[in-house]
């Protein structure tokens, strides 16, 4: 592979990312919401890839058989199953409206950027070039756990958070060691496991997975 | 000697799927407490292995040394207190399957926390104890139970999430200076040339997501709704141990980032943390209702105080903290055990609705007060020993004002608790004055445990023998000095 083609192959990625995580907070669909993050879920698997396939690292396409199978099916699968359990198709009424939290986001975007500096500078190329791209993710996730308030809402942030942690990963170190690899994704699978049954729970006692009806337990 | 590192996990494992697979009423009874005495014998058996210095690995994700064998024994000793103590009455519903093969994998996942070498593997068995004890916060499915359940569950993976960003962070540093490692021994001792500006990122995203599972404030909102939702004896080993575990993972991280960037960083995130700790707990015990909850704001005081003694360092303070770690948790897990009896019998963990204890259910007091004495700081609990050497030990370092605002929120905090105690101990019920005069003479569960861990946190103040060898050695292995 070409540095140049591999330069555009990580950068097409990159925006996919960014692209799909500026969607997720923008649409309140929640089947839409699962899709986009299937999507995000192939889009990062892609990019372990075009490094694997650069640097000719085979240990690292396996990482990304791994990637793409957990993120890109499996977890979208479980949280289709548990959008259905809980009968909700969108997210009625955030807590922030879709206007300010794109204006949010355009300035988490900028913060994301000011923060990779230090790599930046440090280590210019294509691949350090995207990582405010994983900043951008990680501050997204965190922005969709704190204004949204149906369970599934939440699951997709948390699930945001963690992809842009796996993408800053990839990009900065070509990902971390493959034992830590594969102990973190199981862990991220059986979280997302057991939300659901939590979640599941949850709307069985209270009659819905809002959580801000969750007020039982205060001081 | 491989054998004896992996021999804890390996059992807790074991345990946990013959439970799971044969489910037999002694395997569902006794499997947590054989797991606990297992662990607790093999980080004795570690302890007196390492102490002349020396240091065990296996397989080269796994490495004991001081640190580890002292910790090691901690998670056994709580564990053990905790598991024991909340036996349940032969009266009592069956344990459930479900819940002895979780405890017991619980116990197994901060072993591993514990004995890992790599921080990588660190962090899994950390994020492990949160997947393990979400379905035990949960355990009696009622509606407040699920709520903390959740917010258990989101804000520990959350946190713990953030320390990953830190760790990928701390191994590109790695990877930029030419050898990419996650092993601790190799961060410490390598003379790796760390790029400073990654690693002061690394750090304060490591520490705080560490700090989020250690219940630091401020994020610690997650901490007084589980751990006073979950069982007694799942309360016991949060409280006592899991979050002790967590900050042993900040421990680790300081001695990786301090060698680089010097103490002042960490020094200031730690300290913040410890003084808002202490004050958030001291606001929230004064006014308190509930008996668990107040019992887990007081783990975010020792927490607090622990962070502090991180911040002031040096050989004496972290000494000092490990020997708190013990302390607490001992004194800790035997009050939520007692907390466990009080509400099987009094149906009730309200403060207010606890009246009397000590004239009519005398064999639930006395241990609920020596645990109390022992968690106030009274001596000779050795809790009274660590606390002076960390306030002297701030004073040496030049941080007499944290100390002194700190000595402030202690103050307050003891008068907090002594005064919810003395009620429900000794305050007169003028309701039901016919109740007082009910003896009931039985203690609910079996007292040897409670005796033991009170009785060990009462002596090893003073009477340290080979414990204090270890402290030191563990100590300077965090600080650096011989």
């Amino acid at each position: 592979m070409s540095a140049s083609l591999f330069d555009q192959l990580i950068s097409l990625s990159a925006g996919v990312l960014l692209l799909t995580s500026v969607l997720l907070v923008w649409k309140r669909s929640l089947i839409a919401a699962v899709r986009l993050l299937a999507l995000q879920g192939a889009a990062l698997a892609a990019m372990v890839a075009v490094i694997g396939v650069f640097e000719s690292d085979l240990e690292l396409l396996a990482v990304a058989g791994l990637v793409l199978l957990l993120k890109g099916f499996v977890l979208p699968f479980v949280l289709d199953r548990s959008r259905v359990r809980t009968g909700a198709v969108r997210e009625e009424t955030p807590l922030m409206n879709t206007t300010s939290s794109l204006l949010v986001l355009s300035l988490l975007t900028m913060l994301a950027y000011l923060v990779s500096q230090p790599w930046l500078a440090l280590d210019p190329g294509p691949t350090t070039a995207a990582v405010p791209v994983g900043i951008s993710l990680v501050l997204y996730g965190f922005l969709i756990l704190t204004t949204r308030r149906h369970a599934i809402s939440q699951l997709v942030g948390f699930l945001v958070l963690d992809n842009g942690i796996a993408t800053v990963a990839f990009l900065t170190s070509g990902g971390v060691p493959f034992v830590v690899e594969l102990g973190a994704s199981l862990d991220v699978l059986l979280v997302v496991l057991i939300l659901r049954v939590l979640g599941g729970r949850i709307t069985d006692e209270f009659g819905g997975a809002y959580l801000d009806e969750l007020t039982e337990l205060r001081d | 000697m491989t054998v004896l590192v992996l021999f804890p996990l390996v059992a807790c494992l074991a345990l946990a799927v013959s439970t799971a697979y044969w489910r037999t009423p002694i395997l569902c009874r006794f499997s947590g407490l054989i797991a606990a005495a297992t662990v607790t014998v093999s980080g004795i058996a570690l302890s007196g292995v390492v102490l002349n210095g020396s240091t065990l690995t296996a397989g080269g994700l796994l490495r004991v040394d001081a640190l580890s064998a002292f910790m090691l024994t901690v998670v056994g000793a709580v564990g053990l207190t905790a598991t024991w103590g909340g036996l349940p009455t032969r009266s009592a519903p069956a344990t459930s399957w479900t819940y002895s093969a979780l405890v017991t994998l619980f116990l197994g996942a901060m072993s591993l926390a514990v004995l890992s070498d790599n921080l990588g593997v660190l962090w899994i068995a950390v994020e492990a104890t949160t997947i393990a004890t979400a379905f035990l916060v949960g355990h009696h499915g009622t509606r407040r139970s699920l709520e903390a359940a959740w917010k258990y569950v989101v804000l520990g993976s959350v946190g713990v999430a953030i320390a990953f960003l830190g760790l990928v962070l701390l191994y590109a540093a790695t990877v930029a200076a030419g050898r990419p490692t996650l092993s601790w021994i190799v961060l410490t001792q390598g003379h790796l040339p760390l790029d400073p500006s990654l690693l002061k990122v690394a750090g304060a995203l490591a520490v705080l997501g560490f700090a989020t599972k250690a219940g630091l404030a401020p994020m610690h909102s997650w901490l007084p709704d589980a751990h006073s939702q979950a069982p007694a004896p799942v309360s016991g080993l949060m409280s006592g141990v899991l979050l002790s575990v967590a900050f042993y993972a900040i421990l680790r991280v300081q001695a990786v980032v301090n060698p680089v960037l010097g103490p002042g960083l960490m020094r200031g995130l730690l300290l913040t943390a410890g003084l808002l700790s202490l004050a958030v707990a001291a606001g929230l015990i004064i006014a308190q209702r509930d008996l668990k909850r107040m019992l887990a704001y007081s783990s975010i005081e020792h927490m607090g105080l622990l962070a502090l003694a991180a911040a002031i360092g040096g050989t004496l303070a972290i000494a000092a903290a490990l020997l708190h770690v013990l302390g607490h948790g001992l004194a800790k897990s035997s009050l939520f055990v007692v907390s466990g009896r009080i509400l099987a019998v009094e149906g009730t963990t309200q403060i207010a609705g606890i009246r009397g204890l000590l004239t009519r259910r005398p064999a639930v007091a006395v241990p609920y007060l020596a645990g109390m004495a022992a968690l106030l700081g009274l001596p000779p609990f050795s809790l009274f020993f660590s606390e002076v050497a960390i306030v002297i030990a701030g004073f040496q370092a030049g941080l007499g004002w944290a100390m002194a605002v700190a000595v402030g929120l202690l103050l307050v905090l003891f008068a907090g608790l002594a005064r919810h105690s003395a009620n429900m101990t000794l305050g007169q019920d003028s309701a039901t004055p016919a109740d007082l005069t009910r003896l009931d003479p039985t203690p609910h569960g079996p007292q040897l445990p409670l005796l033991l861990a009170l009785g060990v946190t009462a002596v090893i103040g003073f009477a340290t023998g080979p414990l204090s060898t270890l402290l030191t050695q563990a100590a300077s292995l965090l600080v650096g000095a011989p």
